[in-house]
């Protein structure tokens, strides 16, 4: 039999390795080393964070964003018949989920408050793990999400937001939005009011006092007034006002032959309709017919305002009416689930849910800075609008833009809109360094 | 003097719902002693009262053509109002003026809401403080509107006026004035003229009825009235009906101007409450005078001249003016001494 001989050296040694034997799995599962980012999925689902308006001005759009999320992450788990999975370029999602994990979500109601956003967007990471917050409406609420998720360490893949801020001067790194923004919208509808009203027309704008508001009227102003148009007035509005009639009835007696409605959702249906039921419509100032434009359309505010849009021009992300791949499929997708086309707020969410699903796939994690690494510079086809770039320096997507006018006879409560002009990529795009902002560093979180 | 002549109209409209609005607010609180927060909610019911005889109305026979698809590949559906299949040119007729029909189905279901109310809950509490008065009825306006959303959603629902009042009128010739130099709306003015006659009813009902007058002779002195053998407390359930009747009215014919949506009673709500406080708590004459004031003040405010000089003062000149009145006058315009001040 052999004698155990230990020496000191030996003693040692043995017991560095074998603490550090036993030590090993305690640190892995010790919170800093098991979960090095904010709610790293840890078991067979991650969790998504749907954020939107069910209540107030914008719960219209908020319904049918909801219904767009959940028929994607549907389409991701490898339920229905798969949608734009079909159409998109990158084939990297397989219906199996996002990195073999099942797609699970949340929702919160946003009510269309900064506040209550924040609040429903804090206890879905903090509360329900959500990896990644997307939603909308409004502009305002887009910005303080982003911040929250910002500072939370998770991507926020931002909804329907149309201010330039979101990108702009309120850019951060963790915040990525696919919808366009004011700035494309003045820029693609300017030529097509030139060619309408020509270049001796004098406007008066009706603002929603808040972010988006004032982006949208500082767009339309600077590329009207580039056409040689006047600004007679610009005007806010409270959000909600409900009704408008005060300030429209100035309009009434101003020199303006042009009323622009920087409203959206509920307030642009409210603001609208009045409008033309004080005649503004069908008045003519100076010989020369009045014109509504309403910047930023939607297939659902015009429902809402019903023949009042008839011949109104105004600029739209998405149109169901798009006959390329993607949309299609999409459309038949949607409207077999819920029995009527989307609008532009359900595709825009649709398409955020695929394209940060592809990059946590195409990255191998749901790391925000991995995620977020492969978003930027990303080129990608098939979700509608043509070829489409995520751009690195601000985060913002560029692709074609739709100018769109009410339809005069609309065959159906769906076919309110038909497209004017698709303005291409190139006609709408603009320096990253247009806007101040920095995008700053990624936060992973924990 | 057009922009001024139009803000006046505008004034008077926005300032018949706040006074429709408020006087109910009134009679309740000067024959029961309640602060009625869930008045509001009477308002936003009348609307919807018009929102379910439109969507009655509205019922369709629906039939699948195969030979057409949507762009999503099921068939088209074609759609046929049932009063149209039924009585033809009569149920397009009637489907038109589904606002002013409904008014006929919103008197008694206001009315039995109203009495509903009052029975099965605000009785409770005449003799707890206004305090817990207003935490009640505001949870119960919290309630109903919470039921109105579960059944018909957050979302606005258009009710537009009949096609004959769509459009608009030359007022500037009514009074004499060049034409086309003030035009309005027709259903804005429908609906002046519809609070002002709602409001004369009220008056005379109160003034030249017996009932009205035991009414009056109750708020004044109930347990008097009491002695006299006349049951008042069935005569104030009566009335709280009829207030909700006036505030349901008074969302009802609002429709065509604002589609109405579940939280529409809360916006009107608290305006209607500044207005009380300013025409002086208890005060029917108080209550309608300070509406059309205060419409017509807020109309003003919104000029682009008067914002030019004090921006903003569209958003607050109501609860400035408040102020100013509350300091002066603590009773408010035409308010009775005793109310509000024990």
């Amino acid at each position: 039999m052999r004698k155990l001989d230990i020496s000191r050296r030996g003693l040692l040694k043995g017991s560095a390795i074998a603490g550090t034997g036993l030590a090993a799995p305690a640190v892995l599962t010790t919170p800093s080393w098991a979960q090095s980012y904010t709610n790293e999925p840890t078991g067979d689902t991650v969790t998504l964070g749907f954020n939107v308006p069910q209540t107030g001005a914008y719960a219209d759009e908020g319904a049918d964003e909801l219904r767009a999320y959940e028929l994607a992450v549907k389409h991701l788990n490898g339920e229905g018949d798969g949608g734009m999975l079909n159409t998109f370029s990158s084939k990297e999602l397989q219906g199996n989920g996002i990195n073999g994990k099942r797609v699970e979500f949340v929702t919160g109601d946003t009510q269309t408050k900064s506040d209550a956003a924040r609040a429903s967007a804090k206890r879905m990471i903090e509360k329900d793990g959500a990896v990644m917050i997307t939603g909308g409406s409004s502009s305002g609420v887009a910005i303080a999400v982003q911040g929250l998720c910002q500072d939370a360490g998770v991507i926020f893949m931002a909804g329907l937001t149309h201010s330039n801020d979101t990108t702009g001067k309120d850019r951060r790194a963790n915040g990525f939005r696919h919808f366009f923004n004011t700035e494309m919208s003045g820029r693609a509808l300017a030529p097509v009011l030139q060619a309408a009203f020509g270049n001796e027309r004098t406007a008066y704008h009706l603002t929603a006092d808040y972010t988006w508001g004032w982006s949208q009227e500082g767009s339309i102003i600077k590329y009207t007034e580039d056409l040689g148009w006047n600004t007679e007035a610009a005007v806010r509005t409270p959000l909600g006002a409900g009704d408008f009639s005060q300030y429209i009835t100035p309009v009434l007696n101003s020199d303006a032959d042009v009323l622009v409605l920087n409203h959206y959702g509920r307030d642009m249906v409210n603001s609208l309709t009045q409008a033309v039921s004080f005649g503004l419509r069908d008045k003519q100032v100076n010989g020369e017919d009045f014109a509504i434009v309403v910047p930023l359309y939607s297939r659902l505010m015009a429902q809402g305002a019903g023949e009042n849009v008839a011949g109104i021009f105004g600029s739209t992300n998405w149109h169901w009416s798009l006959q390329d791949a993607g949309s299609q499929a999409f459309v038949k997708s949607f409207g077999q689930e819920y029995g009527f086309p989307p609008s532009q707020a359900a595709h825009t969410c649709y398409c955020q849910t695929l394209l940060y699903a592809d990059a946590c796939q195409r990255a191998g994690t749901f790391r925000p800075s991995g995620v977020g690494a492969a978003l930027e510079d990303f080129e990608f086809d098939g979700l509608g609008n043509g070829p489409t770039l995520y751009r690195a320096g601000d985060h913002q997507c560029f692709k074609d833009v739709l100018v769109v006018k009410g339809k005069e006879n609309p065959n159906s409560e769906y076919d309110l809109l038909e497209i004017v002009e698709i303005t291409p990529r190139s006609a709408v795009e603009y320096p990253v360094d247009l806007f101040e902002g920095e995008l700053g560093p990624y936060n992973d979180g924990a | 003097m057009d922009a001024i002549l139009l803000q006046i109209l505008n004034g008077l409209d926005k300032g018949g719902a706040y006074a429709l609005i408020a006087l109910g607010l009134t009679i309740i609180f000067g024959t029961l002693g309640v602060v009625n927060f869930a008045h509001g909610a009477l308002f936003m019911l009348g609307a919807f009262c018009a929102v379910t005889v439109k969507t009655l109305l509205s019922l369709e026979q629906v039939v699948e053509d195969p030979n057409q698809l949507t762009a999503w590949g099921t068939p088209v559906e074609i759609r046929t109002p049932y009063v149209e299949a039924w009585f033809g040119d009569f149920g397009l007729t009637l489907l038109q003026y589904s606002v002013p029909v409904s008014i006929l189905i919103a008197i008694p279901v206001m009315l039995a809401i109203g009495i509903a109310m009052e029975r099965g809950l605000i009785r409770f509490f005449y003799k707890r403080p206004h305090a817990e008065q207003i935490l009640v009825t505001f949870g119960l306006a919290i309630v109903i509107q919470e039921i109105v959303k579960a059944q018909f959603g957050a979302n606005p629902i258009p009710q537009p006026a009949p096609d004959i009042l769509r459009g608009m009128v030359d007022f500037g010739t009514v009074i004499g004035l060049e034409a086309g130099n003030v035009a309005y709306p027709a259903w804005r003015l429908v609906y002046f003229l519809f609070s002002a006659a709602i409001i004369g009813l009220v008056f005379a009902f109160l003034q030249f009825t017996t009932f009205g007058m035991v009414v009056r002779a109750g708020m004044a002195d109930r347990e008097t009235v009491g002695l006299l053998g006349i049951d008042i407390d069935r005569r104030f359930t009566i009335v709280f009906g009829m207030a909700a009747v006036v505030a349901g009215l008074a969302g009802l014919m609002y429709t065509p101007i604002l589609s109405p949506d579940y939280h529409m009673g809360m916006d009107f709500l608290v305006l209607s409450f500044v207005v009380v406080v300013v025409g002086g708590m208890g005060s029917l004459g108080g209550a309608v005078a300070a509406g059309f004031l205060l419409g017509i003040v807020q109309s003003f405010a919104s000029m682009n001249e008067v914002k030019a000089i004090l921006p903003g003062i569209d958003q607050i000149i109501i609860y400035l003016i408040a102020v100013v009145i509350l300091l002066t006058r603590p009773r408010g315009l035409m308010g009775r001494k005793g109310v509000m001040e024990h």
